[in-house]
Order: structure tokens, then C-alpha cells, then sequence
């Protein structure tokens, strides 16, 4: 029998998060970044991957975060790094969509 | 289609790191050869004289490509000989073991050296100057509660390290020889703030104060001061800026006026040789002349231009509102643009903490500004800079105007 790979946790209402617009999360030790872009939500990691920063407090454009700190650049949707000076992928979360709630999935512990 | 000659790199800091990177995203595939003589891949400078400094970060925290991101780009890291000459009409670099490297394109990278303070005794060991890892590292063992640190230079380096000394619980004596601090970066009132915040931190702080001569037997014992002091100190660090390396491009024959003089795509006046960093007499449009800037961001982002540029790709010039940040004790102070002369000024305060913004108008135009704690702020003020959007200095000093919401008119 195996596990799932992702729990789930309710982060917030769709409310909660306007279009072009982050919120901060915390699940178990994962600090996450949970973005709203014309509607759908995506989850990657808050922190950059270049030096200690919040994404969550960075730049929307379009579907891209510049980070606050240094602008480096990431695909909000694929964690993708995308400009000097982040050169490491961020980590993304599986996102599910309730009525009034959005899920974020971490990594099921064993 | 050219020579098949490697494209070589002349120094292995910021700018040469991004240089390589970016012919390998563009997709050059040929051999690469920088030529420097450090023992670590490219590196970022600003932590060494802050979270590195006081050992909250390791020195590999600051490798540009991390692990193997950095070999993984294959580029061929000479550290043994130094450059010494360049051939520009055979397209080769001369080593200083007398060998020579053929090129087809080639870039200088050679960024700056620190200035060194010529009086008695500053050669005796315990008087440090900081801009490499290593440097960093020699430094972070003598910053101990027990001892007293000389630091010579009000400047950001000196700053820096006075303000991580201080955290330490080490005596710091500052000495600045102008009337000021930071005076080539900040007017007279922000960098009496910055004064403040280092005497509340217990830091003892003289202007118009320099250093007469250095004393000690095996090592560094005793500094005179010349407002008539004599002190005794653990280490003296010595930050007084950096000189432009520019004597292989000079020898070249190309232009050099206080750095290699370049277009805003790195190219020097050989068609074959390029430059990018700290090194480069730059124009740049958003401040209206040439500047030779020392700077991360500089670093990194001329260097991304050069680098394309060396494989003929010039739609994007290097165009950019300067940028600079340095991090004292809780304050992160940050810089736009280079305001040189301003005939208004707008401030906007912040909530607790004494953050606040300052915004340069000369003749009606957004010149730059000065910020302490409001790095979100500033972000926005760059963008309406780098946009050349009117700003009215009254939107400025009116916090219950959104920054963001003047940007969003603006473009």
C-alpha cells in the first residue's frame, strides 16, 4: 500500500490572496509563497535561492516573482530561475482548489 | 565565422563569472579560458564584509554557480600566470610565465585593487585590507572582544567593518580624512545619520582624522593619529577604494580614462576586446555621462551585456539605474541613481524604526535617492527612474500616496 506523496493543508479562502498578489505560508518546516495569477494559484518556496529574502514580499509580473532583495527572477509557475543572480529552480507545491479553500500539498512525511 | 580560437576572460570575479555563463546560455559551445589568480570560482563580494565577515555565512555561500553549476559550465580556470600583455593585432594575451594565449574575442574583466595607504609602517602585519574571501577570512580572526580595531576610511567598507566589529564587542576607532562619511555617496544630513547610528553603537568616530604612522615591532602595536592621538590597537583594516585595473588595456593601446572606456555593450575601442565591471568607463543614458561604477549589480548585469555582445548579439544595451546597498548593524541603506547636484528635496518619513526615504529633484527631474530601512519603497522609485516618469516631489513627501500607485500611473 503506498502513501500519498503530498498532504494537503488548507492555506486560506481564494479571497485571501488578490490577482498578482502572494501570501506567506508556513506547513511543517516548508516556508512557502502562494501566488494568485488571474485566478489559478501556484505554491513555491518563499525564501530565494540566492541569498535570504522573502519572494512573498517580492515583484509579480506576470507569471514571474522578482525577489525583493536582489531582483532575481523566477517562473511562479515552474520555480523556474530565470535571471541574475538566482541560477537554482525553486521548489513548487501541488496546489487543489476547493470552494472556499486552497490546499498546498508538502511532501507526505514517512 | 572567426578564428576558433578560444574566447578568453581576463580576471575571475563577478563580472568574469557572469561573462561565462552567459556565452554558455547563448550558446556558445567553444573553449573558454578565464585567467585569474584566486583559488575559489567566481565569487559575489558584498557578504565579505558582512554576514561572511562575522561567520553567519560561509565563504561558499558566495560562489556565483554553486557546486557544480560552476563546472558544469566548462570553463577553464588558469590560475598559475598572471596577464601581463595583450597583442591586439595577433589576438593573443601574454602570461607572466611567458607563454601566450591565442583568442578570438576577449574580455577584461580585471576589476580594481584596493588603494593602499602609503605612510610608515603600514606594511606591518595586522594592518588588513579587504577584498577578496581571503582577506575576509585573515580579518574575521582578529575581530575579538578583547582587542581594539583601527579601521582607516569612512567609506562603505570601512563602515561595514567597523559595524561587525562592534557586534563582535571589539574597540573600533574610525578615522575618516574628509569632513564626512561616505562623501563621494551621500549628502552631508543622511551620512550624519549614518555617523549617529555608529556612535550609538559605541563606535568612536573622528573626522578630518588620518593616520600619521603605523607602529610595532613584529606586528602592528601602535597607530598616530594626526589630530595628535597615539593608540594602541589589535589590527588596523583599511579601507580607502580601489583603483581600476587598467594597465593591460592601456598597454593595448586601447582608450582608457579612469577605466577602460566602453559603449554601453562593453565594447572597448578594438573591435575584438571587450570589458565589463568595476573596471569600465561606461556611458549611461538614465544619468546622462560616462560613470566607472563599483558595484554588484554593475558586476553582474554589464557583464551579461558584454558577454552577448561578444557573440555579436546587441539588442539590449546596458542601461540601468545605478544601484548600491550596504547593510551597518539594523540598517540597510540603499542608493539610486547618482544625484551630483539637486535643487529640491522631497522626503518621505516611515512607520517605527526611523525608515525613511529621500528623493533628489533637479530642474523638475527625478535625480535619485537615499533610503534607509525602505528597500520596497525604493524599488519603486528606481522603476519610475528607469522609466523617466515625471514624479511630482510632493507625491514623494505625501505617504498616503502609494509608491506602487505612482508607478502604475506613470506607465
Amino acid at each position: 500500500m503506498s502513501k500519498p506523496a503530498h498532504q494537503f493543508h488548507r492555506v486560506a479562502a481564494p479571497s485571501d490572496i488578490p490577482a498578482g498578489e502572494a501570501l506567506r505560508v508556513k506547513l511543517e518546516q516548508c516556508e512557502i509563497a502562494v501566488f494568485n495569477i488571474d485566478g489559478e494559484f501556484y505554491a513555491i518556496d518563499d525564501v530565494c535561492t540566492h541569498a535570504f529574502a522573502l519572494l512573498s514580499e517580492g515583484f509579480v509580473e506576470g507569471d514571474v516573482i522578482e525577489c525583493p532583495l536582489h531582483g532575481g527572477r523566477f517562473e511562479i509557475k515552474t520555480g523556474k530561475a530565470v535571471a541574475a543572480p538566482c541560477t537554482v529552480d525553486l521548489r513548487t507545491y501541488p496546489v487543489r482548489r476547493e470552494a472556499d479553500a486552497i490546499l498546498v500539498g508538502i511532501p507526505a512525511a514517512d | 565565422m572567426g578564428s576558433g580560437d578560444p574566447f578568453v576572460i581576463v580576471g575571475c570575479g563577478q563580472a568574469a563569472g557572469w561573462a561565462a555563463r552567459t556565452l554558455r546560455q547563448e550558446g556558445h559551445a567553444r573553449p573558454i579560458v578565464m585567467i585569474g589568480d584566486e583559488p575559489h570560482p567566481p565569487y559575489e563580494r558584498p557578504p565579505l564584509s558582512k554576514a561572511v565577515l562575522l561567520g553567519k555565512a560561509a565563504p561558499e555561500s558566495t560562489h556565483l554557480f554553486p557546486g557544480a553549476a560552476w563546472e558544469g559550465l566548462g570553463v577553464e580556470h588558469r590560475r598559475g600566470a598572471t596577464a601581463t600583455r595583450i597583442e591586439a593585432d595577433n589576438r593573443r594575451v601574454v602570461l607572466s610565465d611567458d607563454r601566450s594565449i591565442p583568442y578570438e574575442r576577449l574580455l577584461l574583466a580585471t576589476g580594481g585593487r584596493v588603494r593602499k595607504l602609503n605612510v610608515a609602517g603600514a606594511d606591518l602585519p595586522g594592518i588588513f585590507y579587504l577584498r577578496t574571501i581571503d582577506d575576509s577570512l585573515s580579518l574575521a580572526g582578529e575581530l575579538r572582544s578583547d582587542g581594539r580595531l583601527l579601521v582607516v576610511g569612512g567609506g562603505w567598507i570601512g563602515l561595514e567593518v567597523a559595524a561587525a566589529a562592534r557586534q563582535r564587542g571589539m574597540e573600533v576607532v574610525l578615522v575618516e580624512a574628509a569632513g564626512q562619511l561616505c562623501g563621494r555617496a551621500l549628502a552631508g544630513d543622511i551620512a550624519g545619520h549614518l555617523e549617529r547610528l555608529h556612535r550609538d553603537h559605541g563606535a568612536d568616530i573622528s573626522l578630518n582624522c588620518a593616520v600619521s604612522r603605523f607602529e610595532g615591532t613584529a606586528r602592528l602595536e601602535r597607530v598616530q593619529l594626526t589630530d595628535g592621538r597615539r593608540l594602541e590597537v589589535s589590527a588596523a583594516v583599511i579601507g580607502v577604494g580601489i583603483a581600476p585595473n587598467d594597465e593591460l588595456a592601456r598597454g593595448a593601446g586601447l582608450a582608457v580614462d579612469n577605466g577602460i572606456v566602453v559603449d554601453e555593450y562593453g565594447r572597448t575601442s578594438h573591435p575584438d576586446i571587450f570589458a565589463a565591471g568595476d573596471v569600465t568607463n561606461h556611458p549611461n543614458a538614465l544619468v546622462g555621462r560616462r560613470i566607472r561604477l563599483e558595484s554588484w549589480e554593475n558586476a553582474q548585469n554589464q557583464a551579461i551585456v558584454a558577454g552577448k555582445a561578444m557573440l555579436g548579439k546587441t539588442e539590449m544595451p546596458y542601461a540601468e539605474v545605478p544601484w548600491f546597498w550596504s547593510d551597518q548593524y539594523e540598517a540597510n541603506l540603499q542608493l539610486i541613481g547618482l544625484p551630483q547636484a539637486w535643487d529640491r528635496v522631497a522626503t518621505r518619513k516611515g512607520g517605527a524604526g526611523g525608515s525613511f526615504l529621500v528623493c533628489y529633484f533637479n530642474a523638475g527631474r527625478l535625480q535619485g535617492a537615499v533610503g534607509m530601512n525602505s528597500g520596497r519603497d525604493l524599488k519603486f522609485v528606481r522603476r519610475l527612474m528607469q522609466a523617466r516618469a515625471s514624479v511630482d516631489p510632493g507625491h514623494i513627501s505625501d505617504a498616503s500616496i502609494r509608491l506602487q500607485d505612482l508607478l502604475k500611473a506613470a506607465t
